[in-house]
């Protein structure tokens, strides 16, 4: 749950829809009764599990009662909103390290951008587990000693999710660069006196602004469910709260997944509809 | 005065050269332009001037000071992109401000100057909308009013009005000289549209491969071109193949009649072409005192002007006559005369080097 496959070419699939003009009603034809059964499959394939978890979370007694627990538990919402406020830190910090990069991949080394796509791609082949042995092996002692504190401790797990947000933010980013003119408007804003901070600031990251809002949604919920990395580094996370929870009870772990699971739709939401709302915007950036 | 120089500017790629020792000197408010096919290296000498591009060897200097080697910001240079380039993410109010905001000007000092410019550009009521709510034609003249807000000491426009259409284009560069004789700003107009460049230039730089073909006032660059490619890629340009008769008494041959020369050459029997303009030519005998008689080929209407296309042996030449209601076309196969004077006729050597320029500006228009 923690880490879908394939979200990285979600990204680029909304980005795409959201640039795409609204596609020709489809014409009814004998081909269509195949795609209703196709995605009939689909839907059942992913709404069977959240059905059945829901079903198992309600057979606690009184009904949604494993609700009420989990909300009651002060653990909840504690392991929550330390798992969103290290989301958000991640996205700032993966942000900051992610758009000047790809910017300047794109405007002044075109060449190296397989590689720098290759190594963005490097969390996906390299497991989550291996990564924090790494870190608590390079970082335990001399000369970083950073594990053994607990501020340590979480700018090492900000370390390691801002690694693993790398597919999705840098995706999300290239795309965005690829609909506005950049070469252009780094040209403008440098011939009217800018720095290279104040293109940064004044022009770049504004117009990267719903890129940035995917990359950033996508990050938020993978931290907010991550377990490995958490766990080794012994954080107070929502992930292996799920687990611990799942260890001791029976129908709160499926209550605690449901709601983070709405959680995630309604980040999910939010950037569609604030997507949608400055389509044009992003579009007339590309306009040549 | 010379305001904006540049002196032995050479830009090398790898082993190719882009730009070829590059020199020119503009006066103070002078509009120049460069002219040539893409390729030319006439962007790269811009991008150079406004310092996108560092030049391999050379110097460029503004009001006398060595700006070679100063970074794109720090050199006080307004520049005008094909692409609009506008920030998608600003109201036009605010893209016209940018440039001062960066140079933290006061507020009030700032909108004042901002309002100025929308009236210059006629859109005083446009401040609050985003580019995207702007045709194209007045994108680019927020963005001619964004580069002119930070009193630059030299204009760059880089074809501003490729993207536009044809009746927008024509407006659009008449308001541009406008507004450029009203500051007196210094500029250099990129543009591969030779129409552009002379009906708006005080000079036309034309550029060939990376080198300059000729530098001159648009009557010079029209009327005597100094080399075949100029003469070929600037207007249109009947090229004729003639025997020489007798060079010391400029007669010349072309598939049989005989015609003068503007200029005495020497020889006799060598092979020349001919240049001569549609314009110089008049159907009947009354151009002048050199006559051709051949078969009508086509006949095109093209408004104002209807031109023909007469074959006279193997060559073909084309004449232009001013569209009149009362005017008697020629109809195709019909054998007539035409005739223009010794003195619209330029006589380049050679074969190859004018069929060559030809072929250029012809894959590249």
């Amino acid at each position: 749950m923690s880490r879908p496959p394939g979200v990285a070419d979600a990204i680029e699939s909304i980005a795409a829809a959201r640039d795409a003009k609204p596609a020709a009603k489809p014409r009814r034809r004998a081909g269509s009764l195949v795609w209703w059964i196709v995605f009939l499959i689909g839907f059942l394939y992913f709404f069977v599990p959240l059905l059945g978890t829901f079903v198992f979370s309600m057979r606690s007694d009184p009904l949604f009662s494993a609700y009420a627990v989990v909300v009651d538990d002060p653990q909840f919402a504690g392991t929550l909103f330390f798992s969103f406020l290290i989301g958000i830190i991640t996205i700032i910090a993966s942000s900051i390290l992610i758009v000047p990069t790809a910017f300047w991949v794109r405007l002044r080394l075109p060449r190296l951008r397989p590689y720098i796509e290759f190594i963005t791609l490097l969390p996906f082949v390299i497991p989550p587990i291996i990564l924090v042995f790494g870190l608590l092996r390079s970082y335990s002692g001399d000369p970083f000693p950073l594990a053994g504190t607990d501020f340590g401790s979480n700018v090492l797990l900000v370390a390691a999710y801002v690694v693993l947000s790398f597919p999705y933010m840098y995706r999300a980013v290239d795309t965005g660069l690829r609909a506005i003119d950049v070469r252009s408007l780094t040209e403008a804003s440098q011939s009217l006196g800018a720095s290279w901070f104040t293109l940064m600031v004044r022009v770049i990251f504004p117009n990267l602004r719903v890129s940035l809002l995917s990359g950033a949604f996508l990050t938020l919920a993978i931290v907010v469910g991550e377990y490995t990395i958490a766990t080794f580094l012994a954080r107070p996370a929502f992930g292996p709260y799920i687990s611990l929870l799942g260890g001791n009870k029976a129908y709160e772990p499926a209550a605690v997944s449901l709601i983070s699971f709405g959680l995630t739709w309604i980040a999910m939401g939010l950037l569609t509809l604030i997507g949608r709302q400055s389509k044009q915007k992003i579009q007339i950036a590309g306009a040549h | 005065m010379t305001f904006l120089t540049l002196t032995g500017i050479q830009k090398q790629f790898g082993q190719t050269y882009a730009v070829h020792d590059f020199n020119l000197s503009a006066e103070k408010g002078e509009f120049v332009s460069f002219l040539g096919p893409s390729g030319c290296g006439k962007t790269t000498t811009l991008r150079m001037i406004a310092g996108f591009e560092q030049p391999t060897a050379g110097t460029i200097s503004i009001g006398g000071n060595d700006i070679t080697n100063r970074p794109p910001n720090r050199r006080n240079i307004g520049m005008v992109f094909q692409s609009y380039a506008l920030f998608p993410n600003m109201t036009v109010a605010d893209n016209i401000g940018f440039g001062l905001r960066v140079r933290k000007r006061p507020k009030d000092q700032i909108r004042k100057r901002v309002d100025e410019l929308l009236g210059l550009i006629n859109l005083p009521d446009k401040g609050g909308r985003y580019p995207y709510q702007l045709s194209g034609g007045q994108q680019q003249r927020v963005a001619l009013a964004r580069a002119l807000a930070v009193e630059p000491e030299v204009l760059l426009l880089d074809e501003p009005l490729s993207a536009l259409d044809a009746k927008i284009r024509v407006a659009l560069r008449k308001e541009i000289r406008a507004i450029q004789r009203q500051f007196g700003i210094t500029t250099v107009y990129v543009t591969h549209d030779q129409e552009e460049a002379l009906s708006l230039s005080d000079r036309v730089v034309v550029m060939s491969e990376g080198r300059i073909e000729q530098i001159g006032a648009p009557p010079e660059i029209y009327n005597f071109p100094a080399t075949p490619f100029v003469a070929s890629f600037v207007g249109t340009l009947n090229l004729l193949q003639a025997t020489v008769v007798e060079g010391e008494a400029a007669r010349l041959s072309i598939d049989g009649q005989e015609i003068r020369g503007a200029r005495p050459g020497t020889g006799s029997g060598q092979r020349v072409t001919v240049a001569l303009r549609p314009e110089a030519v008049e159907l009947g005998e009354t151009g002048g005192s050199n006559r051709l008689r051949g078969l009508v080929e086509d006949v095109s209407f093209l408004g104002s002007i209807v031109r023909t296309r007469v074959r006279i042996g193997d060559e073909t030449l084309s004449f232009d006559q001013f569209n009149d209601p009362s005017m008697t076309t020629s109809a195709i196969g019909e054998t007539i005369t035409v005739s223009f004077s010794p003195e619209a006729t330029l006589v380049l050597e050679g074969r190859a080097s004018a069929d060559a320029a030809i072929e250029q500006a012809i894959a590249e228009s």
